[in-house]
């Protein structure tokens, strides 16, 4: 194990310095941290001492982006904004000047601090006016891979968003000889706001993924049950992404993937690659054929390396993971987006303007009745299986689904047991990591844990998870049919056990719901402007919050100030997470010390889900 | 006149019904500032769904069917039109509505309004007003359905039901089968209808979504009349059946 000084990977963060060459006129666009770096030597950057100062101005101009001119909201004139650098043990004074026409604010995304300066207008603070400066000074209790963005309207949207890196004080654990920021999101040269009414509209605009009728015809009996049953439900098995491909250009550190962001390599070297889904709607599938990725950090917190070959990054997520490449050659950075309708691609190699192979998209998902939280292993067969389900081709798809037996015994409101604190876990750096299984090793839905009340939730709600599983070992939504290693939440184990070993004294259950159609988004089937006040917890108090999601697509609950421990089976060891992805008919348990007095948001991370109302905030006092 | 007037006052007087706090806008959270983010602020829809040309067996006609609504995720003003003119003359028939319209069940709106109808051209412009209460949605299968029930100003009972459906060729080439029933409770000579059904209307349009807000279309459309209906079309010197070629556009913004 080799530790680093965090200002060695200051420097190495911060790549090469000012990039010439083939992208050069792009590239100047870009804030340094994202420019393909051309040369392996970093430049040196004198160490940093005492407090950092950060300016971030917000600003609205025309820039260069995704292959075209567009008006963005910048930060310090690029998009993404600026990399923020801190270092734990340090102050850190983050001063954001508002050069807008309107009000803006920064949200500090998964980092602690007083709720003051969390940046939530309304919230936590009135915004920030035309003209005027935020400061947050606060210090800096953490280490790991963060980012920043708006929570403004749909500022977000267009361009107030950037990674924040803080180093350990106590140095790396796991040695690396390079260490790349790698952000992605979504662009769209339409107003966000006219997005959002298309939605509004026709919640299916940019849906053009689905099934036709003559893939139907084409692919038999089965294939007619399984239409059926979904025109039945109202509902389509195609609906995985909201907003897609069609308006979308997905972005990796800022560049289309023409652009071809590169980090460099010499081979044999160890790269730490910060994966930030910085997107607004997007969830991505990452790989990097022909490169193994061993995960060693999720939303900041270090996790007990685990190998694999693909992961799923839902929106405002981070993972850090290290890769080996020993050829001397070029990989592709692959991150396709969840319902196939785009990607976003950079390339690691040992030069600058080397390139890999891109894969071909694979083929678009389809929800499953398991998702839809029906009991159909359970003799309701009315309704066909997934097994019918028609592919773009007009084949018929294998998904596994065989081994959905539904344990009646464990239903009731019993959540998976947490299993005792591994003995040994003390060698975990030294020793080789631990590796996931393959998507079709995992297909088999997760067992049914609870079965829904009477309450369907009002008439903004479209559905209820009759049955409701434990998903944290199923793999994401379109990777269940792979056959190399994907990564699933229950892979996840925190490096350090948590701090507080006390049973939750107290559940607090919130359903996710919505209405597609109308494109409603609420916890519990009420809006936030529909709720008398806030979720409120005791200073101290440990807390079991359970989500349950009602709806058949996945939402990224986040908790603003506090970070949660997913409940997936690691016992002591849980995962913290500032952001968990909750999957269709899901029942999630995540439990939370509440020790940090104030107001924090608490929503989906999906931007126009969030924007229509699916949010809450918790208040501890 | 006097009963629309006070049809449209209990059209108002229905739109300002507690609307849960739903799309109040401001909303009673313990926080000093406005509000966190406009969840509830409102949108607005308007659908031409047909705007055609028909090659019917008698003169041929335009026709144009158009709605749209203004509000929240609860409650919205819905608008809607139809009428049709004649190529060859300027006679025609308009009828609109003005609904105010509540989400009931997550795929109904309960629609209660006005309706309005009128004739124009060469002969002496006649109307008439209803008192309107429908219900439209998605009903299950993905059937759009709109169905109504209409109180004239003399008292007269007559009902509407209109399904349409969307079968996908490709991701822009969308077949929409269209079925449209109309019947009344009692005739009303003047206006050419009789009582029990009236007549039915089976169409089929293809249409082809250049983008989604903009898509042409070419249809078949057989409409037949019945009963009474069809013995005032005949007394008129009209067809009791009509099988239409047409030709159209179908917007929306
Ligand atoms: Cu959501």
């Amino acid at each position: 194990m080799r530790y680093k000084h965090p200002d060695e990977t200051r420097r190495r963060l911060m790549g090469g310095a000012a990039a010439a060459g083939l992208l050069a006129g792009v590239d100047a666009l870009l804030p340094v941290w994202a420019r393909s770096p051309t040369s392996a030597a970093g430049a040196v950057r004198p160490p940093a001492a005492g407090a950092v100062q950060f300016d971030l101005t917000v600003a609205r101009q025309r820039i260069d982006i995704a292959g075209k001119s567009a008006w963005a909201h910048t930060l310090n004139g690029t998009v993404p904004g600026p990399l923020i650098e801190l270092h734990e043990g340090r102050e850190a004074l983050l001063r954001v000047h508002n050069r807008l026409d309107e009000d803006a604010s920064i949200h500090w995304h998964g980092i602690l601090l007083p709720f003051e300066l969390d940046g939530v207008p309304g919230v936590t603070f009135p915004g920030i006016r035309p003209g005027e400066t935020f400061e947050a000074r606060f210090p800096v209790r953490q280490a790991g891979t963060y980012w920043y963005h708006s929570h403004s309207g749909l500022q977000e949207q267009t361009g107030v968003y950037g990674p924040l890196v803080i180093h350990p004080a106590g140095g790396y654990q796991d040695a690396f000889d390079r260490d790349y920021v790698v952000m992605l999101s979504d662009w769209t040269f339409e107003d966000p706001m006219a997005v959002l009414a298309k939605l509004k509209k026709q919640s299916h605009y940019y849906n053009f993924q689905e099934t036709t009728l003559p893939q139907v015809i084409a692919a038999g009996t089965p294939a007619w049950r399984d239409w059926l049953a979904w025109a039945g439900m109202r509902m389509s098995p195609t609906d995985i992404a909201d907003v897609t491909g069609h308006t979308y250009t997905y972005l990796m550190n800022g560049q289309h993937p023409d652009g071809n962001w590169t980090g460099l390599f010499r081979p044999g070297e160890r790269v730490r690659l910060r994966f930030i889904n910085g997107s607004a709607m997007s969830y991505f599938n990452i790989r990097i054929p022909g490169l193994p990725m061993i995960v060693v950090q999720a939303d900041g917190q270090d996790v007990q390396p685990v190998q694999t070959d693909e992961l799923q990054i839902a929106v405002a997520e981070t993972y850090d993971v290290i890769v080996t490449p020993t050829e001397d050659r070029a990989y592709t950075v692959f991150a396709e987006s969840m319902d196939r309708s785009g990607y976003a691609r950079g390339t690691l190699a040992p030069r600058a303007g080397m390139a890999a192979a891109v894969p071909a998209l694979r083929k678009r998902p389809l929800r499953s009745m398991v998702d839809m939280g029906m009991d159909h292993a359970g003799g309701h067969g009315g309704h066909a299986g997934h097994d019918g389900a028609v592919q773009p081709d007009g084949s018929a798809a294998h998904a596994g689904h065989g081994a959905g037996a539904v344990d009646h015994a464990a239903m009731g409101h019993a959540m998976p047991a947490s299993q005792p604190a591994a003995a040994n876990h003390s060698a975990h750096t030294a020793a080789a990591p631990a590796s996931a299984k393959t998507g079709r090793e995992r297909a088999a839905p997760g067992s049914v844990v609870a079965t829904h009340d009477a309450d369907t939730h009002g008439v903004g709600n479209v559905a209820v998870a009759q049955v409701q599983r434990d998903r944290t070992a199923e793999p994401g939504t379109g990777l269940a049919d792979v056959d190399h290693r994907v990564l699933v939440y229950a892979d996840l184990r925190s490096r350090a056990p948590g701090h507080d070993a006390r049973a939750p004294q107290r559940d607090i259950e919130l359903h996710l719901t919505g209405h597609m159609e109308r494109y409603m988004w609420s916890f519990d089937g009420k809006k936030l402007s529909e709720v008398t006040g806030p979720i409120e917890m005791r200073h101290g108090e440990r807390l079991r919050i359970v989500l349950v999601n009602d709806t058949m697509m996945e939402h990224p609950i986040h908790l603003h100030g506090m970070f949660v421990e997913l409940d997936n089976g690691a016992g002591a060891y849980r995962p913290r997470k500032h952001t968990v992805s909750v999957k269709p008919a899901e029942r999630m348990s995540l439990l939370l010390t509440a020790d940090e007095p104030g107001r924090w948001a608490f929503h989906c991370h999906l931007l126009y889900h969030m924007h229509m109302g699916m949010m809450r905030v918790v208040q501890v006092v | 006149m006097k009963t629309l007037h006070t049809l449209l006052a209990l059209a108002l007087a229905a739109s300002a019904l507690p609307a849960g706090a739903a799309d109040a806008g401001a909303h009673a959270m313990p926080i000093d500032w406005q509000h966190v983010h406009e969840d509830s602020h409102p949108f607005g829809f308007a659908l031409i769904d047909r705007l055609e040309y028909r090659d019917d067996e008698g003169p041929n006609h335009l026709l144009w069917d158009a709605q749209g609504w203004y509000g929240g995720d609860y409650n919205r003003l819905w608008l809607k039109t139809e009428g049709e003119s004649p190529v060859s003359d300027s006679n025609g028939e308009f009828e609109g509505q003005a609904l105010y319209g509540r989400l009931v069940a997550p795929y109904w709106d309960l629609q209660a309004g006005v309706r309005y109808d009128r004739t124009f051209g060469s002969g002496p412009d006649r109307d008439r007003a209803f008192g309107v209460l429908g219900v439209q949605g998605l009903a299950p299968y993905r059937f759009e359905t709109d169905l109504a029930l209409f109180v004239s100003e003399d008292g007269d009972l007559s009902a509407s039901a209109e399904l349409e459906y969307e079968l996908l060729l490709t991701q822009r080439l969308i077949l929409q089968p269209r079925v449209e029933i109309n019947a009344a409770a009692q005739q009303v000579k003047s206006w050419g209808v009789g009582s029990g059904l009236n007549d039915l209307q089976l169409g089929l349009r293809l249409r082809y979504e250049i983008r989604r807000q903009f898509a042409p279309y070419v249809g078949i459309e057989w409409v037949k009349k019945f009963g009474d209906s069809a013995d005032f079309a005949r007394a008129d010197g009209q067809d009791t059946g009509n099988l239409a070629l047409l030709a159209g556009l179908r917007m929306w913004f």
